[in-house]
Formats: structure tokens, C-alpha cells, sequence
């Protein structure tokens, strides 16, 4: 017999288990070869004497999902077949459940999008109560949606209302919420007992149907032609655009589903959802989500951009140097995950404000549930608040995070090191200041480096590491597998001016401010950024940082330039901040920026703008206002890219996304360029460059991956083909 | 030569607030139009029912007691002739000056000679929005065409004028203050049949949501009817289409917006051809009809095209006009629709609106038109036009001039 990934096995009882059990692989996966052995198995189990049927996994985890790889490359010529396949499938799990006879899934690891779906279709779901069991349908995260009866089954089992949730956040739950939600009926506590349990349950339930099968079942909540849900429906996809700001295809696609779904039979529902499910894999965003966010982010996790013959060790203790929002966020995100971390900082009254704003965190996550008091009290005895130099002995890493500014740094690193022992790295939180510099400074440059976290660290899930001339391989190994100890992602970069993410930053703001001076409505340039996909608007995220900080590292740039000789090239937005100065209006901590920050009620953009910048309305199309705001950024990285700052592609896609907020739909700032279209991206930057200057001319590298048509990607990256 | 299209006779019911606790809310929709098909025979007895060639109705939500071709329905149960047709339609708010304007064009063609127009709506008994719809209900459509209710619609226009509240309050003020003295001088005598019982006891006389004391205080004391499903969603489906407005100014109130109501209303048209016949005296002769469609996001902006397109085809100017009914849906419409012609306030809804009588979505473009008609002759005036803002980003408009 060849090998299947679906086994059946029969029992005398009449019983027969469904093994999943994907030949030659760690897990399951929904793909071609799973369909027409799940076809096969169903044919000769329907054919068979049966009475029941138990679905169980062979691998540690029940069964991982759709294959992303044949799902990120369905297109227009294989779209039918893709159709085909999943109707095929879900016409094999129709048959089983309408069959009259019990089936039960044996829920023994995690249980995910077509995991899941594989689990929905049986009468009765046993988990194994254990934390690594998840179940839910995380599809929407990558573009998709539960194209498996995910949508159709969730919808009839729990109604409109409960399951929009669930599918469009892609929530994922742990044994004991899916038993509380009704998603799961028992808990097993372990392997025996859960095939066991799924066995009883077959054997004492011989006739069973699906709700949704039996006569007078009804939509719980009801269907979108009752007045209730009618009444709520209309708001429904502008609250998901306000999420999605419009650039995100799944959520929506899964809401019109749902809703379809919900207002015919069963049969039809599941072919309505597969047209969907088809729609979006065709579709560009969810190709974008899937290369970055599963691909790449994989290539990350897996270590790709870390020098692969290093060995490390977790690391038990650091110090973290300045105990402001930024060191106390770090020593925070250190303790909880178990580090001890000493809090220095020139005075024991700040070093204790430091933890206190690590023990705020610690109280918002109790209040949430998330956490007990016993367990924040012990995260909170491992910050070591002090002023005294001495308590950093025994410390392997220490973080200096104190004021961007060259000496305050360049001497905390000579203090500090004579009180470290002789083995430790020292890294600099620095957002700009070029590490080989600051490095100067330490004995040992072979063990300094660049770790920039991002505000709010506890949030911010990036962290840059930024690599000095000197800055030895064992050290960036050690560095790269601290920041995934804290929970952080890791990208790479070399030492230069801004490094990667300040730089590409740069362009976005300074971008926002030119088209102010341009007289380009205030509202405009940041509902632009909002319907682009960013988080935030750039005139926003300058009062957020401050014009001061914008101010302070022009001065600190314009100097280092003149001391190299070099010219500095002026940017038609710091006219504005210039202006803005002028005016005294430094940005949100002073109280006054690009927006007003009222006392009661929300920020709004000051008015005055309007007469201070000469505003007109219509100086702009929303398309040229939104792409400026893109290519500039994606042009930056391909600098950046060029110039050998960032080495990968997927470091440029990830670093753009979770540190600077390049949005997500387009998979990062050199993905966006790859989806765009070579061609189609340089003809644009062309176009841009000609009318808004030359900061949008093409660099080299485009211009030549342009001609040979060749899109940006990693050597050795885990989705070559 | 084609045929003009005339008007002989226009009445309606009084409104009544459309909640349950109104007047109205125990007479079915049918009843309405019954008493109104009885009087306008009633009153212009000479032609035998039999030769009205169409009963043209609009009403909006034409479910439940408002089903099923409510026109021909009526015209049974009103006892008229088995061959008199009868069609509803529906064109959101227009509904009831479509009618009027489709009776016209029917006469004009020359096939047909007497049509009754008007509309019908019970909002207390058929609520609004209850007869579902993809627009709203449909998420892929309501997503792809920026579906937006229209008061948001209605405080966007708002926003982009820069009106203040008080200015709207004053306006919705003054509404009230006309419609009360209009009532005290009988304008509204000629058209209205109070609405009675199987008894002949009269159920409502007058409109019920006049409030003749009406101040900027008491409207100013209103809060926002919009703000809070803006604020859900709704005020970012108005920035992604206008991206030069950084927030929405809710502003309007259920002071500052027509009034939900129950009425219906008839008119009488025909050509001149059975005028002769039946020895009815045209009173107007519609000039010209219009309709354009306009951005459906912030969907009330179709007043003024719509006028300036009727305006065309009649060979006039905004300023020929002698008085204007401009729907009172709410108080920016009017506003921004006069700025737009340039037609002073004094000219526009003399005698109040559906600020202060309310709006029966069906019926309102045939109860403007009457009211129009009655306060030209009052005046002794030439033309009048009737615009109004409509769903889906529509405008309609109607030029009426006296004979």
C-alpha cells in the first residue's frame, strides 16, 4: 500500500478512525495530495460497515492548515482547478456529516484554519486540554478566509454575530475558551482519554445530524432579513473598513460571505464561500501577507540573518542604563520573560520611577485578566532599580538607553564598562547615531553593537540591530537570540547614518511636512496616509516624536556632515519645520504641534495651518497624495537596499512593517515594489520624481531589476521554489 | 404638438408623527388613500372614474400594509371602476414628485389624458429601511459604493459649508415659525381632507409636529442624532471620500431634520383634451422635470443640478423662479441648495417644511407640489419649482407654472 496522509483503520466495533498522517512531514497539510486521499478515504469508508468514525492526528499537532505555499500561487490559469479541489474536499466532509452517523474529532495539538475546518465538520469535538491545543481560524491574518466550511459552519454554529469575531480577527483559542465558546464539547486530560472519549461519544450516539441538518434548525440571532440583525447590518462594513482603512480584502470578503451564506441553505453557502476563498488567494494582498508574514517572518524566526556557526546562551542577567520610557520598557520586556535585569540610573528616585512604570504595564495586564498578581510580583522582583555602578557586575548584556546625544552615551559606556565583567557586550539603544562611532568608546568594540527598540517597547514587537564596523559575529548571534528571548523580532542592519528604519522614517515625515509647504490641505495629507494603510498620519507622528528630536538630529547630521566635508541636502519639508519652530509649536509633549491637544476631547489638526502654509484645496489627487507617501519610503529602502544598510529582503519588509508602519497589505516596502510591478513601480517613480523632485528618482538597483525583470528576494529564503 | 400637462387639483391628509404614539398610527396606509381617491372624486365629480387612464403612487417602503401595488389596491377599495390601473414606485424620498412628474410625461405623450399622482406613507406602521435592500444590507455593495446613512451625509454637507449649529437651528426655527402661521392663515385649507373614521369622526385635522413655540434654545438643547454611528464607522467612509475634511460636524438633531411622519397626498392632472371633457379648470402646467445622480457618499447634493437641468429645459432662470419648495430632509440641504442657485431664503418653503410637518418619504414630492400650487395662486405668482434631495446621491426637480 502507498503511503497516505489519510489512514483508515477499522475496528470490529464499527468504529474506524480517520489517521492523519502526512508521509514524509512533521504535520498535516490541506493540499492537492490531502484532497484525493481524504476522497479515497471517505469512498471506502462510506463503502465499508460502519457505525462511526474517529478522526485523529498521528503528529504532535492535529493538523497545521492550508498549504501556503500552493495557496500564495493560485492565479488566473489555475484558479478553476484551485475551485475544484476545495469543493472537492468540502464535498467529502458534506457526505461524512450527512451521513447519519456519528463523527468525532480527537483533538490532540494545535488546530488551525483548515485544521480546524477538518474538526468543524464532525458531530462531536474532544480536545486535549493542554496549552499547546489552539484552535480557531487565523486565515484573515494572511489574506484568506476559511474557504474549508470555516465560514459557513461558524456562522450556522454560533450565528452572524458571534462568529464575525472569530473570523475576521482570526482569533485562536485555548481548549478551555473553545469549550466555554461551544466550538468543542469535551476535554480530555490525556492521549488515551481523548481517543477514548471520542470513541465512547461515537458508540453511544449511532443517529446524529448537524444542527444546521435538522428540520426547523434556525441561525442563532437569525438571518440578515430579520429586523435584528437588519438593524445592525449597514454599520458593519465601515467598521471594518475603519480597521481595514480599506486596504485589507479579507476581513470584508469574509463579512459579505457570512452574510450571503447566512440567507441560503447550506449547500449553497459552502459554494458561495469557496468562490470567495478562490477570490482572495487570486488576489495580490494576500500573496503580499503570505510571503512576508509567513515566509519571511519564518526566515526570521528561523535565524536566517544571524551568523549561523555562533553559539549563544540564554542570557539570565542584563543592566539596562536610563530608566526613562524607553529603558524601562526594555528592563519590562526583559523580566517578563524571565530575565533579571538591573535598572540603573543616576539617582535612585528615577531608577524607581522606571519600575514603576514597568509595574503600571504589569497592573493594566492584571485588570485584562492576563496575568495574576503573584505572577506580576515575581516579573517585578526581577528589576533591580539602582543608582549604584557596582550592581552591573555579573551582568552579560548591558542596554545603555539614555539621551540621543554622542558624549552623554559615549560616557555611559566608559563607566559602565569598568564595573561589567570582561565577557559582556554592551549595545546602544540609538535611533540615529551610527554605532562604529559610539563604539570608540568601549575596550571591546568586537562586543559592541546597536539594539534599537521601539516606542512603546512593550507594543512594538521590532527590534534593530544594527551591526558597528568592528562588531564581531558572536556578539550579533548573541544579540539576535536575545532579542528573540525577550519575544522580540530581530532584523539586521549595518552601521550607517539612521541606519535602516530611522532613515526610511525620515522620508515618510519629511514627505508629510513637503506637501504642508505645499499647501496641501493638513487633513488631506494624513486621511491619505490613513487610506494608504498607515497607522498613523506623518504630521501625527512628528508632534509624537517631537520637531524638537526632528530638529536636534538635523543639527547633529548637518554637523557630522560638514565635519566629513560632505554637502547636506535640504529637504523642502523642513521648511515647515522651520516654521513650525517659529512658531513655538514643538509637538505633542509641548503641548502644541501640527495639532491641537485640548484638555477635554480629542487632538485636532490646528487651523492655522491653513493660513500659515498658504493651504488651497485640491492642490492634489488622494492617488498622488498616497503614493508619494509610499514610494518615498519604498525608494528609501531600495537605497538602503542598494547601499548594503539592509542586506535582505525580507529584514526590509518586516523592519518597514513592525518598526516604521509601512502597511501591512503591501508585505513591506521592497514587497510593495515587487507588487506593484517592476516596471510598473519605476515608471511611476519617474513620473513622481518629475513632478514632486528628485528625491523619487529611481536608484540604480530598481532601474536594473526593472530591465531584467527580476523581483526582490532573499537567497536560500524557505519559499524558493 | 405635444400635449401640456396640467394640474386640476392637489389635496392631502395632515401628517401625523410617525411613531406609535401618533394620530395616525391607527389608520392603515389603504385608508389614507381611500378617503383621499373619495374626496378628490368627491370634489371634481364630473369625470366617471373610468376614464382615469393610471393612479401613479409613490411610497417608499412598499411592504407589509404598503405592499403589493398599494395604487391599484386603493383605487378597489375606494370603490372606483375595475379599469382604473395603478402602479407604485419608488425613488427614495422623490418618490412622491416622480409621480407627478411620470403623470406628466404620461399626459404629455399623449396616450394618456388623466392621471391621478401622488404617494402614500405610514412610517409609524411601516418603518423606514424595513423593506432590507443590497444598498444597505448587502455588505459587498453597501462596502463598494461607500453606503452612508443620510444625516451623516447631511452634517458632511454641513462641514463643507461651514455651517454652524445655530445657523441650522434658526433655519429648522423659522421652519416651524411659517408652517405655524401658515396653518393660522389657512394656506393649507384648500388641500386639506382631515382624516376620519368608519364613523365620519375626524382622527387628525391638522399636522401634529408644528411647534409653534420652537426657539434656538429649545433646538439648540437637542444632542447630535449622528454622531455615535460616526464615530462607529460611518465618518470614515466620508473622509475616504473626502480626504479634505479631517472630521464630520454632527450638527444635525431631530430638531434640525425633517420629522418622521404618516400622510399621503393626490394630485389631479390631465390634458386639455379632458379638461374640455370633463369640465375641469387646469390650474398649472408642468414646464419641466428633471432627475441627475450625484455622489451617492454624501448623497443630498442633488437639489440644485436637478433644479438647474428643469430650469434649462423650461427656458428660465433660477431668479424666474417666484417661490421654490426645497425638501426640508434636513436643514443643509435647503441651505446648501439655496448658496448653490443663489436663491434668497425668502423665496424658498414660505409657508414651512418637513422640518416642521414631516416627511412621508412616499408622499412629500406630491404635498410639496400642492402647497406650491396654492401659495402661487395666494399670490398671484407665475412659476414655482419643487426640488429634492434623494437616496443614492439622486436630484429631482419639477417646474410648474400657473395658467
Amino acid at each position: 500500500m502507498t503511503a497516505t496522509s489519510v489512514q483508515l483503520i477499522k475496528h470490529d466495533n464499527g468504529i474506524h478512525h480517520f489517521v492523519l498522517d502526512r508521509p514524509e512531514a512533521r504535520a498535516n497539510l490541506m493540499d492537492q495530495q490531502f484532497t484525493n486521499d481524504f476522497a479515497a478515504a471517505t469512498e471506502l469508508l462510506l463503502a465499508s460497515d460502519w457505525r462511526g468514525l474517529v478522526i485523529r492526528s498521528a503528529k504532535d499537532t492535529f493538523f497545521a492548515g492550508g498549504d501556503l505555499t500552493a495557496l500564495s500561487q493560485v492565479n488566473d490559469d489555475n484558479a478553476p482547478a484551485f475551485f475544484e479541489m476545495v469543493e472537492t474536499l468540502k464535498r467529502c466532509m458534506r457526505r461524512l456529516e450527512t451521513a447519519g452517523k456519528p463523527v468525532v474529532a480527537a483533538i490532540n495539538g494545535a488546530a488551525l484554519g483548515g485544521g480546524w475546518e477538518m474538526c468543524l465538520f464532525a458531530h462531536h469535538r474532544v480536545a486535549l486540554n493542554r496549552p499547546h491545543v489552539k484552535m480557531g481560524l487565523p486565515e484573515v491574518t494572511l489574506g484568506l478566509l476559511p474557504g474549508a466550511g470555516g465560514v459557513t459552519r461558524t456562522v450556522r454554529l454560533l450565528g452572524l454575530q458571534t462568529a464575525l469575531p472569530l473570523l475576521t480577527e482570526g482569533k485562536q483559542l485555548s481548549p478551555e475558551r473553545a469549550l466555554k465558546a461551544g466550538l468543542i464539547h469535551e476535554l480530555a486530560d490525556d492521549q488515551t482519554g481523548l481517543i477514548a472519549r471520542a470513541e465512547a461519544w461515537a458508540a453511544t450516539h449511532p443517529e446524529v445530524s448537524q444542527p444546521w441538518d435538522e428540520k426547523g434548525y434556525k441561525i442563532p440571532g437569525g438571518t440578515p432579513s430579520q429586523p435584528a440583525v437588519a438593524r445592525t447590518l449597514p454599520i458593519v462594513p465601515a467598521m471594518v473598513r475603519a480597521k481595514t482603512h480599506g486596504c485589507l480584502p479579507a476581513p470584508e470578503k469574509i463579512l459579505a460571505c457570512a452574510v450571503e451564506g447566512a440567507q441560503v441553505d447550506f449547500d449553497t453557502a459552502t459554494r458561495i464561500e469557496s468562490r470567495y476563498i478562490v477570490e482572495l488567494a487570486r488576489g495580490q494582498v494576500c500573496k503580499n501577507l503570505i510571503n512576508t508574514f509567513w515566509f519571511q517572518l519564518n526566515d526570521i524566526k528561523a535565524g536566517k540573518s544571524r551568523p549561523p556557526q555562533e553559539q549563544s546562551t540564554a542570557l539570565g542577567k542584563v543592566a539596562v542604563l536610563g530608566a526613562g520610557m524607553m529603558g524601562a520598557g526594555i528592563a519590562y520586556q526583559c523580566a517578563t520573560n524571565g530575565i533579571e535585569v538591573v535598572l540603573k540610573d543616576i539617582d535612585k528616585h528615577t531608577a524607581n520611577k522606571g519600575k514603576e512604570h514597568a509595574r503600571a504595564l504589569l497592573q493594566k495586564r492584571i485588570e485584562r485578566g492576563a496575568l495574576s498578581e503573584a505572577e506580576a510580583e515575581s516579573i517585578l522582583a526581577r528589576i533591580h532599580a539602582t543608582d549604584i555602578p557596582d550592581d552591573l557586575a555579573n551582568c552579560e548584556l548591558v542596554i545603555e538607553a539614555v539621551f540621543e546625544n554622542r558624549e552623554l552615551k559615549e560616557n555611559v559606556t566608559r563607566e559602565a564598562q569598568t564595573h561589567l565583567p570582561d565577557t559582556a557586550i554592551i549595545a546602544s539603544n540609538t535611533s540615529t547615531l551610527p554605532i562604529t562611532g559610539l563604539a570608540r568608546a568601549a575596550e571591546h568594540a568586537d562586543r559592541f553593537i546597536g539594539l534599537h527598540f521601539f516606542s512603546p517597547v512593550e507594543k512594538m514587537p521590532l527590534v534593530e540591530i544594527i551591526r558597528g564596523a568592528q562588531t564581531s559575529d558572536a556578539t550579533l548571534a548573541q544579540a539576535y537570540d536575545f532579542v528573540q528571548q525577550i519575544r522580540k523580532t530581530p532584523i539586521v542592519v549595518n552601521d550607517s547614518r539612521g541606519f535602516f528604519t530611522s532613515r526610511v522614517f525620515g522620508t515618510f515625515t519629511h514627505e508629510g511636512m513637503a506637501m504642508l509647504a505645499e499647501g496641501i490641505h493638513p487633513a488631506l495629507i494624513e486621511n491619505a496616509a490613513f487610506l494608504a494603510g498607515f497607522p498613523v498620519g506623518p504630521l501625527a507622528v512628528v508632534d509624537e516624536v517631537s520637531l524638537t528630536l526632528l530638529d536636534k538630529v538635523r543639527r547633529q547630521t548637518q554637523a557630522d556632515l560638514r565635519a566629513e566635508g560632505q554637502d547636506y541636502p535640504h529637504h523642502s519639508g523642513e521648511a515647515v519645520l522651520d516654521r513650525m519652530l517659529e512658531l513655538n509649536r514643538h509637538g505633542k509633549a509641548a503641548g502644541q504641534g501640527f495639532y491641537q491637544y485640548p484638555a477635554k476631547g480629542q487632538k485636532h489638526l490646528w487651523p492655522e495651518l491653513v493660513t500659515h502654509f498658504d493651504v488651497q484645496p485640491e492642490k492634489i489627487t488622494l492617488q498622488n497624495a498616497k503614493d508619494r507617501l509610499l514610494y518615498i519610503m519604498a525608494l528609501e529602502t531600495l537605497r538602503c537596499y542598494q547601499a548594503g544598510v539592509i542586506n535582505t529582503v525580507r529584514d526590509a519588509n518586516i523592519g518597514s512593517i513592525f518598526g516604521i508602519g509601512f502597511p501591512a497589505w503591501t508585505g513591506g516596502a521592497l514587497q510593495f515594489v515587487n507588487q506593484t510591478g517592476l516596471q510598473e513601480f519605476l515608471a511611476r517613480a519617474e513620473s513622481l520624481a518629475e513632478t514632486y523632485g528628485e528625491r523619487f528618482t529611481p536608484p540604480e538597483i530598481l532601474i536594473n531589476a526593472a530591465r531584467d525583470n527580476t523581483p526582490f528576494s532573499d537567497s536560500g529564503a524557505s519559499d524558493d521554489r | 404638438m405635444t400635449p401640456d400637462a396640467y394640474i386640476f387639483d392637489a389635496l392631502r391628509t395632515p401628517r401625523g408623527r410617525g411613531k406609535a404614539s401618533g394620530t395616525l398610527y391607527e389608520v392603515k396606509p389603504i385608508s389614507l388613500l381611500t378617503q383621499l381617491l373619495q374626496a378628490l372624486h368627491a370634489r371634481n365629480g364630473q369625470f366617471p372614474t373610468d376614464q382615469v387612464d393610471d393612479i401613479v403612487l409613490g411610497c417608499v417602503t412598499a411592504v407589509g400594509d404598503q405592499g403589493a401595488d398599494i395604487a391599484k389596491t386603493a383605487a378597489l377599495a375606494a370603490g372606483w371602476q375595475d379599469n382604473v390601473a395603478g402602479v407604485t414606485l419608488n425613488r427614495f424620498c422623490a418618490s412622491g414628485l416622480e409621480a407627478v412628474n411620470m403623470a406628466a410625461q404620461k399626459v404629455r405623450s399623449g396616450w394618456e389624458h388623466l392621471v391621478v399622482a401622488g404617494g402614500v406613507e405610514s412610517m409609524s406602521r411601516v418603518p423606514m429601511g424595513s423593506d432590507g435592500g443590497a444598498w444597505a444590507l448587502d455588505p459587498a455593495t453597501n462596502a463598494n459604493t461607500g453606503f452612508m446613512p443620510q444625516g451623516i451625509g447631511a452634517d458632511l454637507i454641513a462641514t463643507l459649508a461651514g455651517f454652524s449649529r445655530a445657523e441650522l437651528d434658526e433655519f429648522a426655527m423659522h421652519s416651524h415659525h411659517k408652517a405655524a402661521k401658515a396653518w393660522a392663515k389657512g394656506a393649507f385649507d384648500r388641500a386639506i381632507v382631515p382624516v376620519r373614521d368608519a364613523n365620519q369622526f375626524v382622527i387628525l385635522a391638522q399636522d401634529e409636529t408644528i411647534r409653534p413655540d420652537a426657539s434656538l434654545d429649545s433646538l439648540g438643547a437637542l444632542k447630535p442624532s449622528f454622531a455615535d454611528m460616526g464615530a462607529m464607522g460611518f465618518d470614515g467612509v466620508a473622509r475616504a471620500k473626502y480626504p479634505e475634511v479631517e472630521r464630520i460636524h454632527h450638527l444635525h438633531t431631530p430638531g434640525n431634520s425633517s420629522g418622521i411622519v404618516d400622510g399621503a397626498a393626490l394630485l389631479l392632472m390631465g390634458s386639455q383634451t379632458a379638461a374640455s371633457q370633463w369640465g375641469l379648470k387646469p390650474r398649472a402646467v408642468v414646464r419641466a422635470t428633471a432627475l441627475v445622480g450625484t455622489d451617492p457618499t454624501i448623497m443630498l447634493t442633488g437639489p440644485a443640478p436637478a433644479a438647474r437641468k428643469a430650469l434649462a429645459i423650461a427656458g428660465l432662470t433660477a431668479a424666474d423662479i417666484d417661490l421654490y419648495e426645497i425638501n426640508e430632509a434636513f436643514a443643509s440641504v435647503v441651505l446648501r441648495c439655496a448658496h448653490e442657485l443663489k436663491v434668497p431664503l425668502e423665496k424658498i418653503n414660505v409657508n414651512g417644511g418637513a422640518i416642521a410637518m414631516g416627511h412621508p418619504l412616499g408622499a412629500t414630492g406630491a404635498m410639496l407640489t400642492g402647497t406650491l400650487l396654492d401659495e402661487l395662486e395666494a399670490r398671484d405668482k407665475q412659476f414655482g419649482l419643487i426640488t429634492l434631495c434623494v437616496g443614492g446621491g439622486m436630484g429631482i426637480a419639477t417646474v410648474i407654472e400657473r395658467v
